[in-house]
């Protein structure tokens, strides 16, 4: 790791300050991503803005028919939160999915969102339940707020507060994992609400998580895995890679998505 | 640039100075001499690294000392008392759930944690409660073995 200064603000307000007035500052949540690249050297930030402290990030709360989950809340407090489970159950097992306990016991959705790994669990969710992402400036739609391969639409020195995820009627995540690091080659998220229905893909694209549309047009006229059985998935635009081949993605994202229907209920 | 930190390690008051880069694994042993805390990978893989923090398994590699700061701290040194093993490495002795040992401090941290309140869990629950450990020597039966009678045994 090059060298950096450590600064653990009390409050939001404390951490905006901190990293505007930083050379090249970079907040710090759960560090699951951020320490193994600092290690390898392939970020050299001057200062790191651990948002540890700051209580008003943690934390879940359910607002109407949203649930509010706060940046700094860790992945193994989604999965063992009484409210998550009894709201959006998909969301919680999801959460108790990423990586191992340990990854759990540190890693954030805040920090999840922000990194934006094509392969990562919670932008699928984010899309698929047409999520709120409120950051220290604005509120952003998921649609616009994942803009590529580790590409978000966060500005220098934006902070994620909180993410909003409107309880739907249905929802079910499948994912079929990496045996070595858990992370999705591919995992489908799908969401039905009165007749609106969304597919929301991660771990197959190589622009990052995306949307079918054919698939929800076809489930929003009859919700069942069999109207999936003649949809093809394009290939193009897929990743290709020692795991698996674009062809045999968009193969598996057909499984799932069936699996993840079958999942709903 | 130096920084102090304190924290709590297997019950006692401990300062030191460290860089902000500093890993929590290298405070513990190159600091500390607390050299029972393994490094496998480095890479946030293989659990050898595993301790408690504030009662909840961290791979010490993937965490800065600083983040420890005012926290309670236990590594595989802590364990024992009084020259009695925990009941969980009497466990990993009985029921054979080492070979070379490299591992074992990580997957003990490991399954203390997983085990609380779950005194009759289940081999499937172990197997992929151990998602973060890896063994190159066992197979990783006589682990789960000895996860599974370390739980009852904490029961009592
Ligand atoms: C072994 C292993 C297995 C894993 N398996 C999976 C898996 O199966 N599925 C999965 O989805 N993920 C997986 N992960 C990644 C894990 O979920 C990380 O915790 C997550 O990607 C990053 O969250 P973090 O809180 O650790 O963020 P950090 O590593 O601290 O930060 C990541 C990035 O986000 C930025 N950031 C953090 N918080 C904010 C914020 N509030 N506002 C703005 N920017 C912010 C940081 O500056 C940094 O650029 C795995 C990680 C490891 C080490
Ligand atoms: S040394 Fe920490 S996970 Fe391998
Ligand atoms: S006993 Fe040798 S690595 Fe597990």
């Amino acid at each position: 790791m090059y060298e950096f200064s450590y600064q653990r603000p009390g409050s939001l307000a404390e951490a905006i300050a901190a990293i505007k007035s930083a050379d090249d500052g970079q907040v710090l949540a759960g560090g699951q991503t951020l320490l193994p690249t600092l290690k390898q050297r392939l970020a050299m930030p001057s200062d790191l803005i651990d948002l540890a402290g700051i209580g008003e990030l943690k934390g879940v709360s359910v607002d109407g028919g949203n649930v509010v989950i706060g940046a700094m809340t860790r992945h193994a407090d989604v999965a063992g939160s009484a409210e998550i489970r009894a709201k959006i159950p998909a969301l919680a097992a999801l959460a108790d999915d990423i990586g191992d306990r340990q990854v759990r016991n540190r890693g954030t959705l805040g920090g999840s969102i922000a990194n934006n790994d094509p392969a990562a669990d919670y932008p699928a969710a984010c899309l698929a339940l047409g999520a709120t992402i409120t950051t220290s400036e604005r509120k952003l739609a998921a649609e616009d707020f994942f803009t590529g391969l580790f590409e978000t639409a966060l500005g220098d020195g934006e902070i994620i507060t909180s993410v909003s995820f409107p309880v739907p009627d249905k929802a079910a995540y499948m994912k079929f994992k990496n045996p070595a690091s858990r992370y999705a080659i591919v995992g489908v998220f799908v969401v039905k609400t009165g007749s609106d229905v969304k597919v929301a893909v991660t771990g197959a694209g190589s622009g990052g998580v995306f949307r079918v549309p054919d698939m929800e047009s076809a489930l929003a006229a009859n919700f069942s895995a069999g109207t999936l059985k003649d949809i093809e998935v394009s290939a193009d635009g897929l990743n290709s890679d020692i795991h698996a081949a674009a062809d045999y993605r968009a193969h598996l994202i057909g499984v799932m998505a069936r699996r993840a229907v079958e999942a709903c209920g | 640039m130096s920084v102090t930190v304190s924290m709590t390690v297997n019950g006692k008051a401990v300062t030191g100075k460290v860089e902000p880069r500093t890993l929590l694994v290298q405070f513990l042993r190159d600091h500390l001499g607390l050299t029972g805390t393994h490094v496998g990978c480095d890479t946030s893989q293989c659990g050898a690294c595993v301790v408690h923090v504030d009662g909840e398994s961290v791979k010490s590699c993937t965490a800065l000392a600083v983040q420890a700061e005012g926290a309670e701290v236990t590594t595989i040194e802590g364990l024992a008392k009084d020259g009695v093993l925990h009941p969980m490495q009497e466990a990993f002795r009985e029921n054979h759930g080492l070979q070379c040992g490299f591992c074992t401090p990580g997957m003990v941290m490991s399954a203390i944690e997983l085990v609380q309140g779950r005194p009759d869990i289940s081999e499937k629950e172990i197997r992929e409660g151990l998602d973060g450990n890896i063994c190159r020597c066992t197979g990783y039966h006589n682990i789960v073995k000895s996860i599974k009678a370390g739980a009852a045994a904490m029961k009592g």
